[in-house]
């Protein structure tokens, strides 16, 4: 999938609208038998692996779930610790799934409110007068594109950074956004978007810019 | 002036008389249900209002217009994109005054007021299309700029032609940072 994520900011930099559209791309799931070889400690809320790299297990993987069932934070799916359970010989063997930790959604609301802050800051840096605000952001893994309307919305794309077309995607999220979030009637604006409509038209979109690489002007 | 979306816009056509009506029997079940002139055009207003907050992306995603960086260019997308894009009619520009911050939009068609033949007795103070004046208080609010949108003159009261009145106020400031417009 060369299309990451989607954000939409409202004007007050809060997260109205979030999608991730990747498929997992590093995870593993393996059954143990004790003791557990791996080193696993507790951070930020989670369980993540600290040494004890093997097989597909990396660094800095968050454990996933436990024998099949999604664990709750450093809790498992039953409300037992995490690590106490595994320190326990009489609940092996056990599956245990490690893999890249996904974002919670207070982090995202924090990081894209963070985001509209450098948006700004950008946009002040700038030694000419008015220019605009951060429009690319690249890194080796992905490059993040922003899109400020006049308005004040901002719409964020994290693509692959080869992925071409993100600019005519913009354009596109843009216009889906003022057809199925702003003519719903029962959508208050600058409030987060609860509308299948506008995520069904969203997909297919990101879907279309992801096969065709670039809306040409005869599609 | 910029062309239009890079893609080829995609209005679905409806019947005008449908949008007329729909627009008439609003206005009419207004006026039974308040009995003030002021009331009714208050109420127009603030539905405008609604209606145009939304509106003003659409139109910003389909036009593909520039930032403005002055007053009459705004006028004039107003006129020659805006109207000819949701109602079909380009009004016409004047500046009213010096100080640049008052402009009329004369329009010589309006397919709202099409079969309406006059005001009904007492309903003298009626501005009908009060609509329009929100759905612009609205867009342009919604680009930051404050402006006070009223019917200068209306032929549905007599006068010789339809003129909407726009004066520009202070311009909203952003709260983080200010753009230039």
């Amino acid at each position: 999938m060369a299309i990451f994520s989607v954000y939409v900011v409202n004007k007050a930099g809060g997260l109205i609208y979030q999608l991730d559209s990747y498929a997992p791309r590093a995870e593993a799931e393996k059954t143990f038998s004790y003791p557990l070889d791996l080193l696993l400690k507790l951070h930020d809320e989670r369980v993540l692996v600290a040494f004890g790299q093997r097989d597909g297990i990396r660094v800095g993987h968050a454990v996933l779930a436990i024998n099949g069932m999604d664990v709750n934070g450093k809790y498992t799916a039953d409300g037992k610790e995490i690590l106490e359970y595994l320190s326990n010989p009489a609940n092996y063997p056990v599956s245990i799934r490690f893999g890249r930790p996904r974002l919670t959604s207070n982090e995202k609301l924090m990081l894209a409110s963070m985001f509209h802050s450098l948006f700004a800051i950008g946009s002040q840096l700038s030694p000419e007068q008015g220019s605009s605000g951060i429009e690319m952001l690249e890194t080796d893994t992905f490059k993040l594109h922003c899109f400020q309307t006049l308005t004040g919305i901002k719409f964020v794309v994290l693509a692959d950074p080869r992925q071409a077309g993100i600019d005519s995607l913009l354009r596109k999220i843009y216009e889906i956004y003022s057809d199925f979030a702003l003519k719903n009637p029962f959508y208050s604006l600058e409030m987060p978007i609860r509308c299948e409509l506008f995520d069904q038209n969203l997909k297919l979109a990101l879907e279309v810019a992801e096969k065709a690489g670039t809306f040409g002007p005869g599609s | 002036m910029s062309h239009p979306a890079r893609r080829k816009p995609e209005y679905h056509k409806i019947n005008k008389d449908l949008f007329v009506l729909t627009y008439g029997a609003l206005v009419a079940q207004l006026c039974k249900d308040y009995e003030k002139d002021e009331d009714v055009n208050k109420y127009l207003d603030k539905m405008g209002y609604g209606i145009g907050t939304r509106l003003v992306e659409d139109f910003l995603a389909r036009s593909c217009v520039r930032r403005c960086h002055s007053y009459s260019e705004i006028i004039d997308i107003i006129a020659q994109v805006a109207f000819k894009m949701y109602l079909g009619i380009t009004p016409s520009v004047t500046c009213n005054n010096l100080s640049r911050n008052e402009f009329s939009l004369i329009l010589d068609k309006n397919p709202l007021v099409e079969f309406v033949e006059e005001l009904p007795a007492g309903r003298s103070s009626l501005c009908y299309c009060n609509l329009l004046c929100g759905i612009l208080r609205g867009a342009l609010e919604m680009v930051h700029l404050a402006a006070d949108v009223t019917f200068l003159q209306d032929r549905l009261k007599g006068d010789s032609v339809t003129e909407i009145g726009i004066t520009f106020l202070k311009k909203l400031d952003e709260k983080k940072y200010r753009r230039k417009k």
